[in-house]
């Protein structure tokens, strides 16, 4: 981690009409940080995601993803972060070969180098034996990891990860965290959202929202002392019932 | 007057080759509120839809409320309330026309029942002329949960109604299921969240179609027999590449910010373990010993159950 922002957020305020999803925000990330973006449902935690991926423009404000301009830069953007999500990330009918070389390819990843880092990451998965399988006949808990090793393939500066983990046992989950701290290691910044209030607490900083405003930031053992709390759970309900 | 809800004994379902659940057996009492604590894939939901006369097993019986689930299965589904994991609403109707349909199938009224669902409804009822598709997730649940509670059922089955819900709904959630229970409402619950296993009364640890453990939290938190210790330090990566390569790892887990440790030596001291964290260059380290909490245990048991598959291959 260095002191330089990969993120920078400054007073950002999306309206859908009269409604006001995101009123105000202000912060950073730091290069190689890994950083929880919490907030109950409703919070407005998707709309400014959306607007970090280069996919929706603020009402007002400026925002920098890895250096480039929110409103002006949104395709450099694109090919400096990846995503995934619980919901959608890799394609079900496609093989695990096939959705690595499908994201590879629209990244811009020469031949040779995908044949390379495809060897690569199927090695460190422990997957060579599921090449040809189909994406939905795998576990959950491997659909997670490769969508996870898909979204950082092109090296991205910055990797987004919208509620990664749901649904899968306690070990699975861990060897998931393994890959999102291996990857802070590698300097790709970590920008995470999820509801399991203990994942809050492998983050290096979180946020957390209520009603569009960051109501919090700091790293956890900073909240839990400033809401005098034992766990970020308790943290998180006692600004959602302020 | 028997004091069981449900017996269940040796119930198996397969899918083709897989198989679903393996002989599960367990007696549920009365105004128990019972957890199945499980993720994905582990055989929460096909053991609920066999209880809820949905799905036929293969192998085994069940009686629920002395009502045999094969034979009985219209006197069942009487007495029983279901909240399927995607919660079963009409997304086109209302609020009140979703509550009054499921009402309506019971042959009741939504004013007979409503001293029962009076806490939960009225959470929504400023919105019953809203669309149920046009609810919030915590809305959703809250609905829902009134729906299935419309015809006053002696047993209900709640199948993953927090998962995807933030941690604020959860609690409110939970707050009204103990509220039910003291309305001697027998509660069959499913959770990925192991966070929630301490609410109920009882608990199975479920994986892989088995019951890996039945019994009270604080029993199965009791049951951990290593000492269990949370280390600190300011490189929590390189600590737990460290702990992992150390010769008396027994276990190490991420648990929030500190590490949960086990040591396959008997008498090892904390003093032992931060001398060797300080040879190792670790900065800022703590350690304390702690009690094992259910996710612990119920990493334990999938760790002891995979050797045990291991060993037998």
């Amino acid at each position: 981690m260095t002191d330089t922002s990969i993120i920078s957020v400054k007073n950002l305020t999306k309206m859908f009409g009269d409604f006001t999803a995101n009123d105000n925000l202000t912060f950073d990330v730091k290069k190689g940080e890994i950083f929880g973006f919490l907030g109950a449902n409703g919070a407005g935690k998707t709309t400014a995601l959306k607007i970090f991926c280069g996919l929706s423009f603020p009402t007002s404000g400026e925002v920098k993803i890895a250096g480039f301009d929110i409103y002006k830069e949104t395709e450099k953007i694109k090919k400096n972060i990846g995503y995934m999500s619980q919901k959608f990330s890799l394609y079900e009918d496609l093989t695990v070969k096939e959705n690595i070389r499908f994201y590879a390819k629209i990244y811009g990843i020469s031949k040779n180098e995908i044949k390379n880092k495809t060897e690569e990451l199927l090695e460190k998965l422990n997957f060579s034996h599921a090449l040809n399988e189909r994406i939905k006949d795998i576990p959950l808990g491997w659909k997670q990891k490769l969508a996870f090793s898909t979204a950082v393939f092109h090296n991205p500066k910055i990797v987004f990860l919208d509620e990664p983990t749901g649904g899968v046992d306690p070990i699975t989950r861990r060897q998931f965290w393994d890959l999102i701290y291996e990857a802070a290691e590698n300097d790709i910044t970590v920008f995470v959202t999820t509801h399991y209030m203990d994942e809050a607490e492998y983050c290096d900083r979180v946020s957390i929202m209520d009603a569009g405003r960051i109501e919090a930031i700091g790293k956890p053992e900073e909240l839990m002392l400033q809401y005098n709390a034992d766990t970020m759970d308790e943290v998180f309900l006692k600004i959602a019932r302020q | 007057m028997n004091k069981q809800a449900i017996i269940i004994s040796g119930i198996s379902k397969n899918y083709g080759d897989i198989s679903a659940i393996k002989q599960l057996s367990v007696e549920i009492q009365k105004g128990e509120i019972f957890g199945l604590i499980g993720p994905d894939g582990a055989g929460k939901t096909t053991l609920i839809r066999i209880l809820t006369t949905l799905l036929l097993a293969d192998e085994g019986f069940a009686v629920l409320e002395g009502l045999d689930i094969v034979k009985d299965y219209k006197k069942i589904r009487k007495i029983v309330g279901y909240m399927p994991g995607r919660f079963s609403l009409y997304q086109d109707l209302t609020v009140e026309e979703n509550l009054s349909f499921f009402a309506s199938v019971f042959e009741t009224t939504i004013e007979k029942n409503y001293d029962l669902i009076k806490d939960i409804y009225s959470h929504i009822e400023p919105f019953k002329k809203r669309k149920a598709g046009d609810l919030s997730g915590g809305m959703k649940q809250k609905l829902a949960l009134s729906c299935a509670l419309i015809h006053k059922p002696k047993v209900l089955f709640l199948d993953e109604p927090t998962t995807g819900v933030d941690a604020v709904s959860r609690k409110e959630f939970w707050e009204m299921l103990k509220k039910l229970k003291a309305e001697g409402i027998t509660v069959i619950v499913s959770t990925p969240y192991m966070d929630e296993a301490s609410l109920c009364d009882r608990i199975a640890l479920m994986q892989n179609g088995k019951f890996m453990t039945v019994n009270t939290p604080e029993n199965i938190q009791n049951s951990f027999k290593k000492t269990l210790f949370a280390i600190k330090s300011d490189d929590k990566f390189r600590l737990l590449n460290d702990l992992r390569n150390y010769e008396f790892t027994n276990s190490v887990n991420i648990f929030g910010q500190k590490l949960h440790y086990t040591d396959k030596r008997n008498n090892v001291s904390e003093n032992d373990l931060l001398t060797w964290l300080k040879n190792k260059n670790h900065k800022n380290t703590e350690t304390e010993i702690v009690k094992a909490s259910i996710e612990d245990c119920f990493i334990e048991y999938m760790s002891r159950e995979q050797l045990a598959v291991s060993s037998r291959q």
